[in-house]
């Protein structure tokens, strides 16, 4: 009797597994479906989910108007670069406040996270003026710069947390040893926190894949990323969601792919900590 | 030996000309409506004329390419050498000294054939800042089958009051057909413009020759609730999202009666590849009341130079390449008269051969020469703009106002409560830009 409750149980929970997995996966399946339409069946009322005149004509009109090979190379430099740079310099930061935090640790941590409570647009002329005397418009090193800064704070307070679940006494045992801080850091520090630094660097580089704000404000042509080629398929007059969905499926497809193949380190990172 | 040294002087010479074929580069700012994106595909027409010049092009959404370009212009930053800018922008952007002077076009470029009221959006104290690529109004599309089967008939210039009856007669809302599809979207460009335009027609004003707010007078009261009640009878549901791109989904898909709209889009529903009603659609001048205004709009999408760019002469040449009368005719060429760019050049109105293929012509120019930027109202008013005030606070104000109509067509908000709010808002931010005190 037992038995059989628990497997309806679990038959239950999986059905609700998959509906809400289906509910929050159905606007990119609907996307990817809508660049398969034309621009008519896109927008027709009632909505047509799979009995329409299936085209790849919006994928041929978008390869045609766009380069979308020298955008997505922007993508992966801009994302990669900036996610690397806040890397290197987050892990000594997170270090030094989980190991040697002072009374002040707090504080400034607090004071990081601060810095993302602000609008960005609030500081967009000043930006876009050091930008502009320092030749850093529409370069890739002055958007790898604006990310990097701007995802810093969540870089070191997600190692942050990671770093103080290890448990000190083996840093203390290796600095016995007569581990540099160097070494410490490198060959039992950056090991044991594996999964969270892989979960932080796929999180960050997610997040600077997708944003839009700077890369849109920056950028021109030369180091425009997919976000600009995404912004350059809508339109006020005229019906365009069919191309504006080929252009984004083709834009979040590299990010979906390393998604896939990550997700157990995403979800083992993610959930790093949270059982004791 | 000498072989090899001839060759090498031979490069180094080679190297040393180069400069004198160094090419300007521009790049150029634009949306992605169906004509800009044609304009980008003849590009190779205008470089193989001018061979010292490469195009660019930056392509991006309205609201995103107006900040960047904004952002761009006020920090002198450098990145575009043409902008594609609207008539809002071109009074305000010319009177802070943003943009060049528009006066070397050449001597075949015939400043005279543009239309008139076209030009005097796009001039400052008889100058040219900008140079119009297409031009629009507003203007009503109606289904000539539902209006046959209903017995009724769509005079040239209607009143207010057919529309409305029209509108409430044709409704079948259990067959899925409105009577009438209207802007509900909230944005200064969006329910506002369409809102403003049909409010000058009720002989109401933004503001007053003193820049007070006009919201809590009846000619105000009157057009909103009159939109509001037409919408809430003969409107399609959840018309508060609606926007330009819905209500042209529903009409090419057949759901409205009739659809009062930018005068562009005429040719959009008479194209039987995007609309399924492509052969069954009449046009008429947007309604009135009588007093002497039709609540139609003006509005185009112009080329200018932004004022420090280092390739003026090379914007000029391209910007007269794309503007010219022989644009006209490349465009007919390659894609057929149809696809012309239309609304600012006389020329275009008179050839035989856009007018067999463009039916809406004629009520495309009645409907601009009905809207004048410079005296927009019944009464009069301190500012320029036919379906906006040519002023910089207005795209906040007037995308604050559109919320308060938004929520009043949605029944979130009483259409007094809507014109209240609107008052309230508009003052304080009136009062904050010092126009009142």
């Amino acid at each position: 009797m037992a038995r059989i409750a628990t497997s309806r149980h679990v038959a239950v929970s999986t059905v609700a597994a998959w509906l809400v997995g289906f509910l929050i996966f159905f606007p990119i399946l609907w996307m990817v479906l809508a660049s398969f339409k034309t621009e008519l069946d896109a927008f027709a009322i009632p909505p047509k989910f799979l009995f329409f005149h299936w085209t790849t004509e919006n994928y041929a009109a978008v390869q045609e108007r766009s380069d979308y090979v020298h955008h997505a190379l922007n993508s992966i430099i801009v994302a990669g670069g900036s996610t690397l740079i806040a890397l290197l310099i987050a892990i000594p930061a997170a270090w030094s406040m989980a190991f040697s935090p002072t009374k002040r640790t707090k504080d400034v941590l607090l004071w990081m996270l601060s810095t993302k409570m602000m609008p960005p647009v609030g500081v967009l002329v000043p930006i876009y003026l050091i930008y502009r005397d320092f030749g850093l418009l529409d370069t890739l090193t002055g958007l790898v710069f604006i990310l990097c800064l701007g995802n810093l704070p969540i870089v070191i307070w997600m190692l942050f947390t990671y770093f103080k679940e290890i448990p000190k006494d083996i840093l203390e045992a290796a600095r016995m040893d007569g581990a540099t801080i160097g070494r410490e850091l490198v060959y039992v520090l950056t090991p044991m926190a594996v999964p969270g630094l892989a979960s932080t660097l796929l999180l960050n580089f997610i997040l600077a894949w997708n944003e839009a704000f700077w890369t849109l404000n920056l950028s021109t042509l030369e180091a425009a990323p997919l976000t600009v080629f995404i912004a350059s398929y809508s339109s006020p007059e005229g019906l365009f969601w069919a191309k504006l969905s080929a252009a984004s499926t083709l834009a979040i497809a590299p990010i979906l792919v390393l998604g896939w193949f990550s997700q157990r380190q995403l979800v083992r990172g993610l959930t790093f900590g949270a059982v004791k | 030996m000498k072989n090899v040294h001839g060759a090498l002087l031979g490069a180094a010479a080679l190297l040393l000309s180069t400069p004198s074929l160094a090419q300007t580069a521009l790049t150029i700012a634009t949306v992605n409506n169906g004509d800009m994106i044609r304009m980008q595909g003849l590009t190779s027409d205008f470089t193989s004329k001018n061979p010292d010049i490469t195009v660019k092009w930056v392509t991006l959404e309205e609201n995103v390419l107006r900040q960047r370009v904004t952002t761009d212009i006020a920090t002198k930053g450098g990145q575009f050498d043409v902008l594609t800018i609207g008539t809002y922008e071109v009074p305000i952007w010319a009177k802070k000294n943003w943009l060049v002077p528009l006066d070397k076009l050449g001597a075949d470029y015939d400043v005279a054939d543009l239309l008139p009221r076209i030009k005097d959006a796009v001039s400052v104290s008889g100058k040219l800042y900008a140079a119009p690529f297409y031009g629009e109004s507003s203007m009503t599309m109606y289904r000539t089958d539902l209006f046959q089967k209903a017995g009724l008939t769509m005079p040239e210039n209607p009143s207010w009051d057919f529309v409305i009856s029209a509108a409430k007669k044709l409704t079948d809302k259990e067959a899925g057909v409105y009577g009438i599809c209207l802007r509900g979207k909230a944005g200064w460009g969006e329910n506002m413009a369409f809102l403003t335009a049909m409010a000058n027609s009720y002989g109401a004003r933004w503001f007053d020759e003193k820049w007070v707010p006009q919201f809590d007078k009846p000619e105000w009261k009157k057009t909103l609730a009159t939109y509001v009640d037409l919408m809430k009878e003969a409107g399609p549901p959840g018309a508060s999202s609606n926007g330009f791109n819905e209500n042209l989904a529903l009409f090419n898909a057949g759901k409205c009666a009739m659809w009062i709209d930018a005068t562009v889009a005429a040719s959009f529903v008479t194209n039987p590849k995007d609309s399924t009603v492509a052969d069954k659609v009449g046009f008429a001048l947007a309604p009135n009341t009588g007093l002497g205004k039709n609540a139609n709009w003006l509005w185009a999408w112009n080329l200018a130079i932004p004022a420090g760019s280092k390739k003026v002469e090379a914007a000029e040449k391209f910007i007269a390449w794309a503007t010219g009368k022989d644009y006209a005719k490349l465009v007919a060429s390659k894609e057929g008269w149809a696809n012309v760019p239309p609304g600012t050049r006389t020329s275009l109105y008179q050839n035989p051969d856009y007018l067999k293929v463009a039916p809406f012509a004629k009520l495309t120019l009645a409907s601009i020469d009905a809207a004048d930027p410079n005296k927009p109202t019944v009464q009069p008013v301190p500012y320029v703009g036919v379906q906006y005030a040519a002023i910089p606070e207005f795209q906040g104000i007037g995308t604050a106002v559109g919320q308060q109509f938004s929520a009043a067509l949605s029944g979130s908000t009483s259409v007094d409560a809507a014109l209240s709010a609107a008052q309230a808002s508009t003052e304080r931010e009136m009062k904050r830009a010092g126009y009142i005190k």
